[in-house]
């Protein structure tokens, strides 16, 4: 049997939980015999070159782009996992939900404290930026999501067992102290 | 010397008082039933529901109900369980829960309780309501983002003169819990703290007492909310 296929990518998350990825520590070893990656920002495979087993998702949607390659991974990816506070609920981005998205931009181009240089009061409007949500979503309010790992970061132990299970196909037996939202 | 009940639950044979509450009765005989916005020695207001269990056949609040001679209790099924989960996963989307900040993380008995029962993600959508914050008073801040309205603040904290510090104000959607802005000027630092205990989120917060406690070490890190009364089985 071929190994199974894993691409990761980081939508409007802070990479920390990509680092408690990296957080397997030696695991990483035997990971890398168990599983072979595809899109992911560890390996630099930008664009899929096959369909993968499983996906792991990191943030949740703050802006077009991260719709793109959230539908994209529900495509290419038989599994999907929603990986970290940010991915399952929108997480610290999504602390802006309450405030309207011309308030938000207002603070961060022209109006807050640290705007020293923006001479001519510009608003970021290159066609090629991906545009703002109007609020940060979660992922699966997105796309269809089939498992949820939560934590800030989710604990590595709890990534390694979730992984090795849904690879091995036996049942994950988590102690309570792995599965926590902070 | 009160009289003696004999009641069952999920067919334990249990003892208890007359005119005891059955969640205290339970607790007595080692089995946990869950609660929130219940407070022990504290008259019940029965407004979370998370604590209803089946009684006879009929749904009923644990928190309230006095035990009877005879009683059968269904407590710990799969659809009870699915019920108590569908309350919390309504509670985290009705407000704002940024766990991964807050500073009643790992003491927060709505996050214990959603650990506990398994709770991943919410499976209605999250509203994300705009709700304030107050800080204007100097012991105590209320963050109404995390308010899930189960009035025990209202019950519990009083002033020597048997004053509410904490009221509900209007209605519906917009009901709120309050602080009385001249009942709070003359708080004390111990109902302040007593204050921010009681509250079973993170909802009242005393001023400069955040995250003491490191990580690993608060209420519910290592043990299932429940498990204390679980070991006295
Ligand atoms: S009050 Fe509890 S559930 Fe709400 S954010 Fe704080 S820790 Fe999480
Ligand atoms: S402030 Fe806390 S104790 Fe008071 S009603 Fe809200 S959640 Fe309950
Ligand atoms: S604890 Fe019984 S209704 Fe809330």
């Amino acid at each position: 049997m071929s190994k199974p296929i894993v691409a990761t990518a980081s939508l409007a998350g802070c990479f920390g939980c990509h680092m408690s990825i990296l957080d397997i520590d030696e695991r990483i070893l035997p990971l890398i015999d168990l599983v072979e990656f595809n899109k992911s920002p560890i390996d630099d495979i930008k664009e899929f070159t096959k369909t993968c087993d499983i996906g792991i998702i990191e943030g949740g949607c703050c802006n077009s782009e991260n719709v793109h390659v959230l539908k994209e991974f529900r495509k290419h990816c038989k599994i999907l996992i929603s990986l970290g506070e940010c991915a399952i609920m929108g997480g610290l981005p999504a602390l802006r939900n309450g405030i309207p998205i011309g308030e938000c931009l207002k603070e961060a181009y022209l109006e807050g404290p640290t705007v020293k240089n923006n001479v001519h009061k510009i608003l970021p409007n290159d066609s090629e930026l991906p545009m703002l949500l109007d609020r940060v979503y979660p992922c699966h309010e997105i796309v269809k999501i089939d498992y949820f790992l939560p934590g800030c970061p989710p604990r590595a132990d709890l990534i390694w067992d979730a992984l090795v299970a849904l690879i091995t196909g036996k049942e994950m037996k988590l102690p309570y102290e792995v599965i926590k939202f902070d | 010397m009160s009289e003696k009940i004999a009641f069952t639950i999920d067919g334990v044979t249990c003892k208890g008082e007359k005119g005891q509450f059955l969640v205290d009765a339970a607790r007595d005989n080692g089995i946990y039933i869950p609660t929130l916005c219940n407070i022990p020695g504290v008259n019940p207001k029965s407004c979370c529901r998370i604590c209803t269990v089946y009684v006879n056949g009929l749904p009923m609040t644990a928190c309230s109900l006095q035990v009877f001679d005879g009683m059968e209790i269904i407590n710990d099924t799969p659809a009870l369980i699915e019920q108590r989960k569908i309350i919390l996963e309504a509670l985290f989307v009705e407000g704002n829960h940024y766990c991964p900040f807050c500073e009643k993380s790992g003491n927060c008995m709505l996050q214990a309780l959603a650990y506990r029962f398994g709770m991943l993600a919410p499976r209605f959508p999250y509203t994300f309501p705009v709700r304030e914050v107050d800080a204007s008073h100097p012991k105590i801040i209320k963050d109404q983002n995390r308010c899930i309205l189960c009035k025990r603040c209202i019950k519990a904290i009083k002033d020597e003169k048997g004053r509410s510090i904490f009221a509900y104000h209007r209605r519906g959607n917009k009901l709120r819990v309050h602080i009385d802005p001249k009942l709070a000027l003359a708080l004390t630092d111990e109902l302040a703290q007593k204050a921010m205990d009681v509250c079973p989120v993170g909802s009242i917060l005393v001023r400069e007492k955040g995250y003491r406690v490191p990580i690993g070490q608060r209420t519910y890190d290592k043990m299932p909310i429940g498990s204390d009364i679980e070991v006295k089985k």
